[in-house]
């Protein structure tokens, strides 16, 4: 086991080099116009006084980016390694890892409900639907799913948003409460985006844990536990559901990044300040330094959470023994 | 040929009910599955529509009657016009054409990606797999809709844009599955033969391994058509994608349509009814084909029919039933 986690570190290391090289290099394909741009808004707010300082060479050297590409990408990998340090907003000069810190929390708490509610749908509905196959219920379970993969979140979200404002005259809170603030309010205003997207994650979910219950109800061992005289109960889940929630635990782990991209169009929607929201101000503004933090740490999360799922499947099976 | 018969009269009977193997698949599809055909039948429908927008659409996509702004459906206007007088009908055929374009154009890329990568790391393995693995597994590490966005953020926005951005990086990804299907193929021993009369890597890549990871770049295609035009219509939703006035579903989500939605909600309903009615259409066709063109694929993810035989799964029913009744009434 051991030696396996520590081969899978190894692998990820190259990986993670890819990465911040792809990373890196948004930065710095920067198109010339930008600098231009920068340059004209520098000039409209007065900050350079001169001529000669809204120079655009002047504005290359403040970005670094007059040294050859592989200095500048030392200078950054360095920064990053030593001092936790991602650079500074174009625009703002403040340092990226402070809007990071703000915002990460919202983000990662919309998409762990979303998570957990669709745990909590697609294991129920994908459960009775495989004991119950062909029924009535198993019918409605099914179409419920296919509905959930085709309806697109965003739409669904403005559905929500706008449809009890035009009946009732309720809309969702426009402003961020945040969760140390006041808890009720704070979730009550991240349940309904959860709740879209949670929907949409349970739909594949339940397909697959209908599937594999399926499957593993056809098992001699099943028939074993049906002719000791055990309860539904106990069979379905005891003896069903524990076998059958192997594979989930890797589908859950591929959802992830889903999740996480899903989070942009939720805020944006729901207009929480999470990694999304942040990620299309940065585009607008042309802030390259936001967009490729907002990517590398989104990476990096996702690789965490591939390395956690592979670590927690090797756990619950006792068959699985990496070597 | 072994199941030809020999009739009473002496001549082949059962010669007659062979046909190309594509008219034998349409045959299957539409008997063994109702959901799949009718699938099938929208993403017809897409194509059909969208090749014909122009002849099928009332008025232009762009034309604007400032007489008609926001005309609430009706029997000139089908189904309404938008904020600045635009027939919605015609502009959601036209979204049509893009979605094909979109769905068409991204899958496509994202096979041939698919399999380009996937023929080389499977087939030839050892140092060459490890390198374009770590490749690969960078690029999958980012959630796509970020990914998309910085991308986005870089080309600009476009038509072309957007099918490269979707295409090339969703077929990355895919490479995995061919690559699992190409390591399968090449354990054949046909493969070895024809490396034993000495055939190029080449010719071996193409006739040998190629016909047999067929039915996995099938289905990641009709996977990929449906995830594309859904990835399309978020980036056009959240202002990235394809730039009005051309009309995308997802763009004619965004903006004026959520801005007067209260006064006007036909403007948000029917581009986000057309696109769930084509995605569902897509995955059910998609699962259908999946099911009868790869029978190891069965029972995954998408498989909305029951593992193994229906046959078998009736009966499993049955006999779970049976046993339910009597120990109901054992316990009475």
């Amino acid at each position: 086991m051991r030696g396996y986690l520590v081969r899978r570190f190894i692998l990820l290391i190259p990986t993670l080099f890819i990465v911040t090289i792809m990373v890196f290099l948004v930065v710095r394909f920067v198109p010339g116009n930008v600098i231009d741009m920068m340059a004209a808004e520098m000039s409209n707010l007065g900050e350079a006084t001169t001529e000669a300082e809204i120079d655009i060479e002047w504005v290359r050297q403040k970005l670094g980016l007059d040294v050859p590409v592989h200095v500048q990408y030392g200078r950054w990998i360095g920064g990053i390694i030593l001092h936790g340090d991602l650079g500074n907003s174009l625009w703002t000069q403040r340092p990226v890892i402070d809007d990071l810190r703000a915002r990460i929390p919202v983000t990662f708490e919309l998409s762990l409900m979303s998570l957990i509610i669709s745990i909590l749908i697609a294991i129920p509905v994908g459960v009775y639907s495989a004991i119950r196959q062909d029924t009535m219920g198993d019918y409605v379970g099914r179409t419920f799913a296919i509905a959930g993969l085709a309806i697109p979140n965003f739409w669904l979200g403005t559905m929500i948003v706008v449809l009890p404002a035009i009946y009732w005259g309720w809309s969702p809170p426009i402003e961020y409460i945040p969760l140390v603030d006041d808890v009720s309010g704070n979730l009550g205003q991240f349940i309904i985006p959860a709740i879209i997207m949670g929907t949409g994650t349970s739909a594949g979910l339940m397909r697959m844990t209908r599937t594999m219950m399926l499957e593993v109800l056809r098992n001699d061992y099943i028939r074993t536990a049906w002719a000791k005289g055990l309860t539904e109960r106990v069979v379905v889940l005891r003896h069903a559901l524990k076998n059958a929630s192997l594979p989930l635990i890797t589908i859950l782990g591929a959802r992830i990044p889903g999740l996480l991209g899903g989070a942009i169009i939720m805020e944006q929607i729901f207009c929480l300040p999470g990694m999304g929201r942040l990620m299309i101000a940065a585009i607008n503004n042309r802030d390259y330094p936001i967009i490729s933090s907002v990517n590398l740490i989104m990476a990096i999360i996702v690789m965490v959470c591939i390395i956690i799922t592979d670590i927690s499947y090797a756990y619950v099976d006792p068959r699985i023994r990496y070597r | 040929m072994s199941d030809r018969a020999v009739g009473a009269a002496g001549g082949p009977v059962l010669e007659a009910r062979r046909h190309f193997w594509l008219v034998d698949f349409f045959i299957r599809l539409v008997r063994e599955k109702p959901m799949g055909t009718f699938g099938g039948v929208i993403v017809l429908i897409l194509l059909v529509v969208g090749i014909f927008a122009d002849l099928l659409a009332p008025f232009g996509y762009n034309y604007i009657n400032l007489k008609a702004i926001m005309v609430p459906p009706s029997a000139g206007y089908i189904l309404g016009t938008d904020n600045i007088g635009r027939d919605l009908l015609s502009r959601i055929i036209h979204g049509a054409r893009i979605s094909m374009y979109v769905g068409l154009g991204a899958a496509t890329l994202d096979v041939v990606v698919a399999t380009l990568i996937g023929l080389i790391s499977g087939y030839f393995g050892g140092k060459v797999d490890l390198i374009l693995q770590r490749f690969v597994d960078a690029v999958i590490v980012f959630p796509a809709l970020f990914f998309y966005l910085a991308v986005m953020a870089i080309v600009g926005p476009g038509l072309l844009q957007v099918i490269f951005c979707i295409g090339i990086l969703t077929g990355i990804g895919s490479s995995r599955l061919v690559r699992s299907a190409v390591m399968g193929a090449k354990q054949n021993v046909y493969v070895d033969a024809a490396k034993s009369i000495g055939s190029s890597n080449a010719r071996i890549l193409i006739r040998h391994i190629l016909p047999n990871v067929f039915a996995p770049i099938i289905i990641i295609f009709t996977i990929a058509m449906g995830a594309a035009i859904i990835a399309e219509a978020s980036l056009s939703f959240l202002g990235f994608g394809i730039p009005p006035p051309i009309p995308s579903w997802g763009g004619m989500l965004s903006g004026p349509s959520r801005k007067y939605m209260v006064d006007a909600p036909w403007m948000a309903i029917w581009p986000g009814l057309a696109l769930s009615l084509v995605v569902y259409g897509i995955n059910m066709f998609g699962d259908a084909l999946r099911d009868l063109l790869d029978p190891r694929l069965r029972g995954g993810v998408g498989g909305m029919g029951a593992y193994g035989s229906e046959r078998a799964s009736k009966a499993l029913a049955k006999r779970t039933e049976k046993g339910l009744r009597a120990r109901a009434q054992k316990s009475e």
